[in-house]
């Protein structure tokens, strides 16, 4: 099942085509099992650290859990009260649960794309699989977390969600690491099937450590009348951060939205983008991407919009600040179109706070520092993002922590 | 008008902006409790004058100092003399996205302003409130945003670049009479081409300005019906103007 091992075997040593390139024979696979658990009875350290990506380990305001640290699934499962609406297990159960499943399985994205890819393939540490149900809508958001409690481990996730049609549902992922764990690899493979007339919200927040290396890999298919809404929160350091998730808008009426904040600081590599394909008649697509780079933060922020479907049309906005002399944010906006009539559009602006802004807020009384912090949390300002409720306070809390710890 | 004290004291200021000298030895002197109005010709160096009152880093002093009640505020940051009782309504505010009208505000206000009452007198609609700063502000709303928000910073001193210019009739009596209101209590300094604004505020003294210098004081409406009438063209052939010119 687990196809072309043996391309994959050959796979293993391409580079990806973005980002630093990694010895993956550095990081090491020993992980002592951990036994499953409820997830309220995880130790208050991990659960700390998992709150501070967005996983309420006390459940509250959430309909169901998935808890993986390092390679084993501690925890997974509906809360009762949403028991039916959706389902949560890890990825290896669901394949063997359901024959159906492999047909989801390496469909969207390709095992062999890179070096990281043909890791998930070959060393593949569970990843959780969720299914919303046909005509169920679930109020409160999902999570998972992805956590990594040991030193230079490298932990390769295979994640599958399904919206079944007419479903609507929001996923919270949050991905952390044990306050001792410094550094370490994270691959993440993520497809995602948005049937007809279903809505997910997919919610992704990062909070590794400062020697992280992060190569998520995700890819979406929506079906007539779909709508994805996916959203990206990487406000904590990493050493190098690569992914370039694609929206295959196939389905007639289709839309997705991709909303990225981004916060580079000390020493972090970032090179996040998103793709949009539009291939359905009337499918829209919106990429909207806020970075900010402080220190020496290396930020390259891409979009590519593909119009495929003489009635499509994208936008692709992306504004990134730099707060540093050191630090750089290189905007690469790119729109394909392949047939007349699809309407593409993009704008970009990278620059620094603008002194006069500043002069402006301290003629009314603002001293420098609370100017500052009052433009960059502007600009990062989250209140336009399709982002749930449950999380839109707390991925500005994020937002502020990190812009005051930034200054 | 000896006797009153001076709130705004400026002796021989020299400012470069960028490069180029923008005010050239420059003396003025407001007391305490009046209205000043600043005229000159476009580029003459008003908005410079105000953007080095508030001590705006752009602005680089070369000789001079200014001082506010008695302090001498040469070397004071921006928001230190915001606080100690100076504001402007500027003629070009920044668009700041991200950041509400409403969020200024309430610092301004510190709660002792009643935001309800503001936005009647300067008739900005409530809903400005949410509004990203100056973000897609018509020109009139530019004018009444800023005065709305020096009415709730409420400084002693109060100076508006150009409050009338683009403003419609209408709009025009009632930024004029909420000015004239809040400088009644205040001492000020206005800024006009076309002297608008001068039909609703009383102000007690008219300066015009040449190539960064002050070149003659006197009384408002005397002075501002001799430049309607001929222009700063004839400005230009006075002496005193003349020598400003040649000496710059
Ligand atoms: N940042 C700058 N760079 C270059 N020149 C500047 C700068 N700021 C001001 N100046 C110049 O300084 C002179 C004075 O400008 P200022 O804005 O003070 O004029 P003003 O009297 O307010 O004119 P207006 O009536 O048109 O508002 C002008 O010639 C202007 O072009
Ligand atoms: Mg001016």
């Amino acid at each position: 099942m687990p196809k072309g091992k043996k391309d994959s075997q050959k796979a293993i040593r391409k580079p990806a085509a973005f980002g630093p390139d990694l010895d993956i024979r550095g990081f090491s696979r020993e992980a002592a099992p951990w036994p499953s658990c409820p997830v309220s009875s995880l130790p208050e350290d991990i659960a700390q650290r998992a709150l501070s990506a967005g996983v309420r380990t006390d459940e509250v305001d959430r309909a169901g859990t998935y808890f993986q640290i390092d390679r084993s699934a501690v925890f997974k499962g509906m809360k009762k009260t949403f028991g039916g609406k959706a389902e949560i297990l890890s990825t290896k159960d669901a394949l063997k649960k359901y024959r159906w499943a492999r047909n989801y399985w390496w469909k969207l994205v390709d095992a062999n794309m890179d070096k990281y890819t043909a890791l998930a393939n070959l060393r593949w540490d569970q990843g959780y699989f969720i299914r919303v149900l046909k005509d169920q809508k679930i109020e409160l958001p999902l999570q998972a977390c992805m956590f990594i409690s040991r030193e230079n481990f490298n932990q390769n996730v295979h994640n599958l969600i399904i919206a079944e049609p007419g479903s609507e549902a929001q996923i919270i992922t949050g991905c952390a690491v044990h306050p001792n764990i410094q550094s370490g690899l994270h691959v993440g493979i993520s497809e995602f099937y948005v049937k007809k007339d279903a809505k997910l919200t997919f919610t992704m927040i990062h909070n590794w450590a400062q020697n992280f290396h992060v190569r998520p890999r995700s890819a979406a298919l929506l079906e007539d009348g779909a709508t994805f809404v996916s959203n990206y929160v990487c406000m904590k350091s990493v050493k190098s951060l690569q992914m370039y998730p694609v929206a295959y808008c196939k389905g007639a009426n289709s839309r997705v939205s991709f909303n990225t904040i981004l916060h580079g600081a000390k020493n972090s590599y970032l090179d996040v983008g998103s793709k949009v394909v539009l291939q359905g008649k009337g499918s829209r697509g919106e990429v909207i991407a806020r970075a900010i780079a402080t220190e020496n933060a290396q930020i390259k922020a891409r979009g590519l919009l593909v119009g495929e479907n003489e009635d499509s049309r994208a936008h692709l906005e992306c504004r990134g600040l730099l707060l540093s002399d050191q630090a750089s944010i290189h905007a690469i906006p790119e729109l394909v179109g392949k047939v007349e009539g699809t309407e593409l559009s993009h704008e970009a602006a990278v620059g620094k706070i603008a002194e006069e802004q500043i002069q402006y807020l301290m003629a009314r009384g603002f001293s420098e520092s609370e100017a500052e912090s009052l433009i960059i949390r502007g600009f990062m300002n989250v209140g336009t993002f399709g982002l749930p409720d449950a999380l839109k306070e707390e991925i500005k809390k994020m937002v502020d922590a990190s812009i005051a710890g930034a200054l | 008008m000896g006797e009153r004290l001076a709130i705004l004291t400026i002796e021989d200021l020299t400012v470069k902006i960028a490069g180029k000298k923008v005010l050239n030895g420059l003396n003025l002197e407001v007391p305490e409790g009046e209205t000043h109005v600043l005229l000159g010709p476009n580029g003459s160096g008003k908005t410079s004058l105000i953007m080095s009152i508030l001590g705006f880093p752009s602005c680089r002093i070369l000789s001079g100092r200014i001082q506010f009640n008695g302090t001498d505020i040469t070397a004071m940051p921006t928001n230190e003399r915001a606080r100690l009782g100076i504001g402007v309504a500027f003629q070009n505010p920044p668009p700041i996205k991200g950041v509400r009208l409403g969020d200024v505000f309430r610092h301004l206000a510190k709660g002792e302003a009643d935001e309800i009452k503001l936005t009647r007198t300067t008739n900005i609609p409530m809903e400005f409130l949410e509004r990203d700063l100056n973000v897609g502000f018509s020109g009139g709303e530019l004018k009444r945003a800023e005065i709305f928000q020096l009415l709730a910073q409420r400084p002693s001193f109060a100076i508006f670049d150009e409050p009338d210019s683009g403003v419609d009739v209408e709009n025009l009596k009632i930024i004029g009479k909420a000015i004239s209101e809040f400088l009644k209590r205040r001492s000020g300094l206005l800024i006009t081409h076309l002297g608008h604004i001068l039909r609703y505020v009383r102000a007690d003294v008219a300066h015009v300005m040449f190539y960064g210098v002050i070149a003659c004081s006197g009384e408002p409406s005397k002075i501002f019906n001799l430049i309607m009438k001929r222009g700063y063209k004839w400005c230009e052939k006075c002496p005193k103007v003349k020598r400003i010119r040649r000496k710059r």
